[in-house]
């Protein structure tokens, strides 16, 4: 009996299509892009403050613009949308072993939404927000 | 006992008459209680005994009858027909070639589960004499999850990086890997570490967690993966930024 075995052809690009779950893993990576965004503005932000006062008077007022409040709340949404999704997979990658059970998995994303609201307050301390 | 009709589409192919694969539709009268393996076993016994496919055990046990039942990988003995509505489809698993209807062709898998020596290699071999190698439950508990792999091949079925990346050594194995590497009476790390921290190892891997999701036995390779990950990675500061650290 000969072997012939038959290769089926794997779409590249239509394969996140065929489940839900491989949308919300697009999803997950796309919304990156925002965040990646929003660390090129503050950049952009930067080097107009190098560049004089009316340089960056001019950057402050594009922030005020819809265009950029558009773009923020979209920002906003996506990177809450991606952290949101990260921190609820860290427990797969970080489990803390006490003894013989493991710390429960709430414990673990817990620890990290509490760090991230921390830092938050930390940022907008220093941003003289109180 | 109550019986109800159900139409199955299951891929046909035969290697020495077919070019392509086609679908053939059975109607067979089934009880209540039956899981997709017993349609296809009546199919074979009572409508024709020319389909093809894999099983052992019929207690998801033995790994050996994964398939795409309506486009999701499963144990077809542990899919139960009153789960589905409609025609049922019944497909080899996805990303393997087929061998002959729903037999698919495992020989890349098996040679990725033998490269990454999923078997205990004790730090130092002692004889027989000296008596076992001891284990508390705390150490036992660190990995007994991932022992309960039984290379069924669903995680490779639904993982998008093997499928378009074949040289992804992907979950199960990667897991069985980890598995040897978490028990702390193995002294094999070193040797799994350069087939599962290279390129091809790990870091193809996306972490989409589709392996996860199809797990019959809630091994949960996408873990192990992103455990391995970090390991290798404190490996790599640790020769490069910490040198004093090896040994």
């Amino acid at each position: 009996m000969s072997r012939n075995p038959y290769v089926r052809e794997i779409p590249k690009f239509r394969w996140f299509f065929r489940h839900p779950r491989y949308l919300r893993y697009m999803a997950r990576e796309f919304t990156c892009i925002f965040i990646g965004a929003y660390t090129l503005l503050l950049v952009a932000g930067l080097s107009s403050l190098s560049q004089g006062p009316a340089a960056y008077q001019g950057f402050l007022d594009w922030l005020a613009s819809p265009a950029s409040i558009v773009f923020h709340v979209l920002a906003f949404g996506f990177s809450l949308y991606h952290s949101v999704t990260w921190f609820n997979l860290t427990p797969k990658a970080l489990p803390v072993q006490r003894g013989e059970e493991f710390v429960p998995d709430s414990v673990i994303s817990g620890a990290h939404y509490a760090g991230w609201g921390l830092l938050s307050l930390v940022v907008l301390v220093l941003a003289g927000a109180f | 006992m109550s019986e109800r009709q159900v139409a199955l589409e299951v891929l046909r192919y035969n290697p020495e008459t077919d070019r392509e694969p086609r679908l053939q539709r059975y109607s067979v009268t089934c009880r209540e209680e039956w899981v997709v393996l017993d349609a296809l076993n009546h199919i074979k016994e009572s409508v024709d005994p020319t389909l093809s496919y894999r099983w052992s055990c019929h207690m998801a046990v033995c790994g050996s009858c994964g398939m795409m039942i309506n486009g999701e990988p499963k144990l077809a003995c542990k899919s139960f027909l009153r789960d589905y509505e409609g025609v049922i489809r019944v497909e080899p698993l996805m990303h393997f070639p087929i061998e002959r209807d729903l037999v698919t062709v495992i020989d890349d898998f098996m040679a990725k589960l033998a490269r990454v020596k999923p078997y205990l290699i004790p730090k130092q071999a002692k004889p027989v004499g000296e008596g076992e190698y001891r284990q508390t439950p705390a150490e036992l508990k660190k990995f007994k999850q991932f022992t309960l792999c039984i290379n069924c091949m669903l995680c490779y079925a639904a993982c998008p990086e093997y499928g378009i990346i074949p040289k992804f050594i992907g979950p199960a194995a990667i897991s069985l890997a980890h598995r040897y590497n978490q028990d702390s009476r193995d002294g094999g790390r070193d040797q799994r570490q350069e087939e599962i921290a290279a390129t091809e190892g790990v870091w193809e891997c996306s972490f989409t967690g589709a392996c996860s999701e199809v797990c019959p036995e809630h091994v949960d390779p996408a873990a192990a993966l992103q455990q391995v990950k970090i390991k290798s990675t404190v490996d790599w500061y640790r020769k490069h930024l910490m040198p004093w650290m090896e040994e």
